[in-house]
């Protein structure tokens, strides 16, 4: 059993971070070249610590299996990114933004992590701005504003649909300059696949050079992982295709107990799945929910074209069922309904899709109106489909998108491993069960730019950590580990390829662990799963050696991963007698269909502790409500 | 959606290190017309690694057409014949039953081959590190609208600031310049104020890099423009040809 202390702060919540950063202690500005950091994952949250550290003057390792840190998948987040500026004089302040957060996370996150998020919010816009980050603007020269999901407020700051991108290629420049000042220096194609543990302590990393197979060692006193989210477990995601778990796994199995891994964000609005070679999943904005409307046939089996079916015979089923927010409903209740639908066997053509429909929006504002707002994204939907939107109501599906769930940390960003921090969708603190659009963001620019900057320093003054010889039996050991399981999966030698085996884990998965769970489907899952794994580890077969680059090998090694992972899902989800955000069980909804959340009994965060392949040990981290009372989501 | 598969012949670059004869091998493959280029890769690579036969390697990530990793040469167009597509957003519905492909890497003394169709585009990162950035320590920004930026200027901006940093403007041109992916970000922070400042440097130790790495002259052919995935202008190219000469002059006591 291991003590989870989220070491929050005393006093009221609005003062808790500035009275935490007053009682932090510092690293001497002369002091801080004098450490070694290492950085895994150049995305938002990766490159934004990174640069923060270097500016400060810390010597930063930051490490990438990307050629470059621009082509993270942070790159790839559309609508934009919440901040509670209050520009519009909607109301809006950082205690909505932070009541807005706690709830539409169904009450399981941690109060303090969520207000400090909405706290620096407001920093986070003007840091970006002021690196040149080109915001949409109004004619006057003011930040332009939208509602994104889940909010009634306009809050959101984009830029056209390609906000992450211009936030990363900020965050990017901020690295660069970093890189070019020689405080950080650049590991690229390098992959994570061990973390080294010294005395209890997280003092490096062990890495598959990707280009040439070694495998090296670096040393540092802090271990920082920014490295994304786990959804490409599901194998067909909107993640990007080398997204992966590996640096968290292979650090939970070091000891950092994994949390909630059972609360995934399945997004309401992606292109459908057309065949079965399908490499991933597209998403679209959602931002589209604030002018399309969501429909199905009322008829079961109708395949008539959706011109021909008038309006009467039309189920605007989000619009029916929560008048207050209709369309734009949180995803989770979205993907939920549209799910539900389908299964009525009301979906498009009977198939798995429903429609987004934006004739009203060409009624109100004209096609130009609309090619204004969403343009690209009609352009890429056309491109992908081939059809055009602005003739045909577009076709959508729900697609697994984010984690919430990840290693576990405490308020300082650090999981129960002394000295290995955690950012980004990596971890597990501010979403609860489920993420509001335009937060994540908001979460891995706030843990870079603005958290781990301060808290790091604190670890580093009061515990002191040594500078470890990458000579060392630690270091040694750990090699040793990642060159055997390298050979093991290249001697494995069987019939099957990764991904066929990881496309039936990912079927597992979407069926059992998706948008709906029931005990029976989750312990079946857990067998299969288990059993999956078993003929992974007989049966795959990969194709190479160990010392070139080889991408069978590197995909491998991440299924091995998602094979542990899968299962430890199942587990949560199975642990879970409740339904909350993204984590809906059959057994626990309310008459009229919706989560039934119970509050007394599983108002906690379920870490886990790696045992074994197929072991873990449940610990557990009660969330107390002391600003927000509980309550029970109501979107009606 | 439509399953009518049509049939390809695909001829694919393979080299197996940077210093190995490449050439190339013939695939014929039917393929559903719903499916990305890039799928039919993958398709043809579980075939080969089912028959214990070395993979193609190729680069791709996001597969929504921003990280920039993905870049092949189709039939000689840097990302295929269609504009503003990147390889990953190249359906096969854009190709004929009986057509054939001919796939390659992209091809520039400054993207040297790693394996097959993965170039080596660090000397991007090199250029955008001598000040594809503006000075600004996190915890000091001013109130994010205490500088008002006009609507025009800050698209004009983000227009510049959409480029993804593939390499297709280097691959589609013969000298291989990287004039058209040096200026989008010279232009991004010659327009905004934020990069006053550092203005005059900026292009100066940019451009010095830039030819350092073995990337060519620009000799206004457009090519790169075409072949853009995201249609940045050539016009940024004219804007940094501007900054650096005003450069040479406004700055001469501040840089080195």
């Amino acid at each position: 059993m291991i003590k989870l202390d989220s070491h929050v702060p005393e006093g009221n919540i609005s003062e808790k971070w500035a009275n935490h950063k007053f009682s932090m202690k510092l690293v001497n500005p002369a002091n801080k070249r004098k450490y070694d950091i290492i950085v895994v994952g150049t995305g938002l949250a990766g490159a934004s610590a990174a640069a923060t550290l270097g500016e400060l003057g810390y010597k930063v390792k930051a490490f990438s299996y990307h050629d470059s840190p621009r082509r993270a998948h942070s790159i790839a987040a559309q609508g934009g990114i919440n901040a509670a500026k209050n520009y519009q004089n909607d109301a809006d302040s950082v205690f909505r933004l932070f009541y807005d957060t706690v709830k539409g996370g169904d009450f399981r996150s941690r109060e303090a992590n969520v207000y400090r998020l909405a706290d620096v919010s407001n920093n986070i816009i003007d840091q970006c701005v002021a690196q040149g980050v080109p915001f949409a603007r109004e004619y006057g020269g003011m930040l332009a504003n939208r509602s994104f999901g889940g909010a009634q407020v306009s809050r959101t700051f984009y830029a056209r649909g390609e906000t992450g991108q211009q936030l990363l290629l900020g965050a990017y420049g901020s690295l660069n300059r970093q890189i070019h000042l020689g405080n950080v220096t650049m590991f690229s194609r390098r992959e994570m696949l061990d973390l080294v543990v010294v005395n209890g302590k997280a003092q490096g990393i062990i890495v598959r050079n990707l280009v040439n197979g070694e495998i090296e060692s670096y040393s540092a006193q802090a271990v920082i992982l920014a490295t994304g989210g786990y959804m490409n477990v599901y194998f067909l995601s909107t993640n990007a295709m080398n997204s992966n778990a590996t640096a968290s796994w292979r650090a939970h199995k070091r000891g950092a107990v994994y949390a909630n891994p059972c609360y995934t964000q399945i997004h309401p609005t992606c292109l459908p799945v057309h065949g079965e070679n399908q490499s991933k999943l597209v998403l679209m904005s959602e931002s589209l929910r604030n002018d399309g409307r969501i429909w199905v046939p009322k008829k079961i089996g109708d395949t008539r074209s959706p011109k021909d079916i008038p309006e009467s015979e039309r189920d605007y089923y989000l619009e029916r069922k929560y008048p207050a927010f209709g369309n734009l409903v949180p995803r989770d209740v979205a993907s939920r309904n549209a799910k539900y639908v389908c299964d009525e066997g009301r979906g498009i053509g009977g198939g798995r899709a429903v429609y987004l429909d934006f004739s009203e929006a060409f009624n109100r504002i004209g096609k130009e109106g609309v090619k204004d707002k969403y343009g690209n994204l009609f352009d890429m939907y056309q491109n992908i489909t081939g059809t055009n939107p602005y003739e045909v109501p577009m076709q959508i599906y729900p697609a697994p998108h984010y984690a919430m769930g990840g290693l576990w940390v405490d308020y300082n960003l650090m999981s129960n491993v002394p000295g290995l921090f955690v950012l980004g969708e990596a971890n597990f603190s501010d979403h609860g069960a489920n993420r509001l659009g335009a937060s994540a963001l908001m979460q891995g620019l706030a843990d870079g730019y603005f958290v781990i900057p301060y808290t790091l320093g604190n670890y580093l003054t009061t515990e002191k950590p040594a500078k470890v010889d990458p000579k060392s039996n630690e270091f040694k050991e750990a090699e040793n580990n990642v060159k055997e399981n390298v050979s093991k999966l290249l001697n494995v030698n069987g019939k099957q390829t990764v991904d066929s085996i990881h496309k039936r884990l990912g079927h597992i998965l979407i069926d059992k662990v998706g948008m709906s769970r029931s005990e029976t489907g989750l312990k079946e899952a857990i067998k299969s799963i288990s059993e999956l794994r078993q003929e992974f580890w007989n049966d795959v077969k990969i194709v190479g050696k160990g010392n070139e680059l080889n991408q069978t090998l590197e995909r491998a090694g991440r299924v091995s991963d998602f094979l542990e992972l899968g299962e430890l899902m199942a587990l949560d989800a199975l642990n879970r007698n409740e339904s909350c955000g993204g984590h809906f069980r059959e057994e626990y909804q309310t008459v009229e269909g919706e989560a039934l959340r119970r509050d007394d009994e599983y108002s906690y965060v379920a870490a886990w502790e790696f045992k074994k392949p197929g072991m873990w040990e449940l610990n557990k981290e009660n969330l107390e409500f002391e600003t927000i009372k509980l309550a029970t989501r109501s979107y009606k | 959606m439509d399953n009518n598969h049509i049939h390809l012949t695909l001829n694919i670059w393979r080299q197996e290190t940077p210093s190995s004869k490449g050439f190339f091998e013939e695939f014929k493959q039917d393929v559903s017309p719903d499916s990305s280029l890039l799928e039919i890769l993958d398709e043809i690579n579980n075939r080969l690694e089912a028959e214990g036969k070395r993979p193609i390697a190729f680069e791709s990530d996001c597969r929504e057409g921003i990280c920039g990793t993905c870049g092949l040469v189709v039939n000689g167009n840097p990302h295929g014949p269609l504009p503003k597509t990147a390889t990953c957003q190249l359906h096969m519905r854009n190709f004929n039953d009986g057509e054939t492909l001919f796939i390659e890497p992209f091809r520039a003394t400054a993207f040297p081959i790693i394996k097959d169709l993965i170039v080596d585009r660090s000397g991007f990162d090199k250029i955008q590190q001598a000040g594809g950035f503006v000075s600004f320590n996190a915890g000091s920004a001013p109130d994010a609208n205490a500088i008002l930026i006009p609507k025009k200027i800050a698209d004009l901006a983000l227009d510049a600031a959409e480029c993804i940093g593939c390499g297709a403007c280097v691959a589609a041109c013969k000298n291989s310049s990287a004039m058209l992916f040096v200026s989008a970000k010279v232009s991004q922070f010659a327009i905004l104020p934020q990069g006053q400042p550092e203005r005059y440097e900026r292009v100066q130790a940019m451009v010095k890099v830039m030819d350092e790495n073995l990337f060519g002259s620009c000799t206004n052919t457009y090519a790169c423009e075409a072949e853009c995935p995201k249609g940045i202008s050539v016009s940024n190219i004219a804007r940094m040809n501007r900054e650096y000469i005003g450069a040479k002059f406004k700055t001469e006591e501040l840089v080195d």
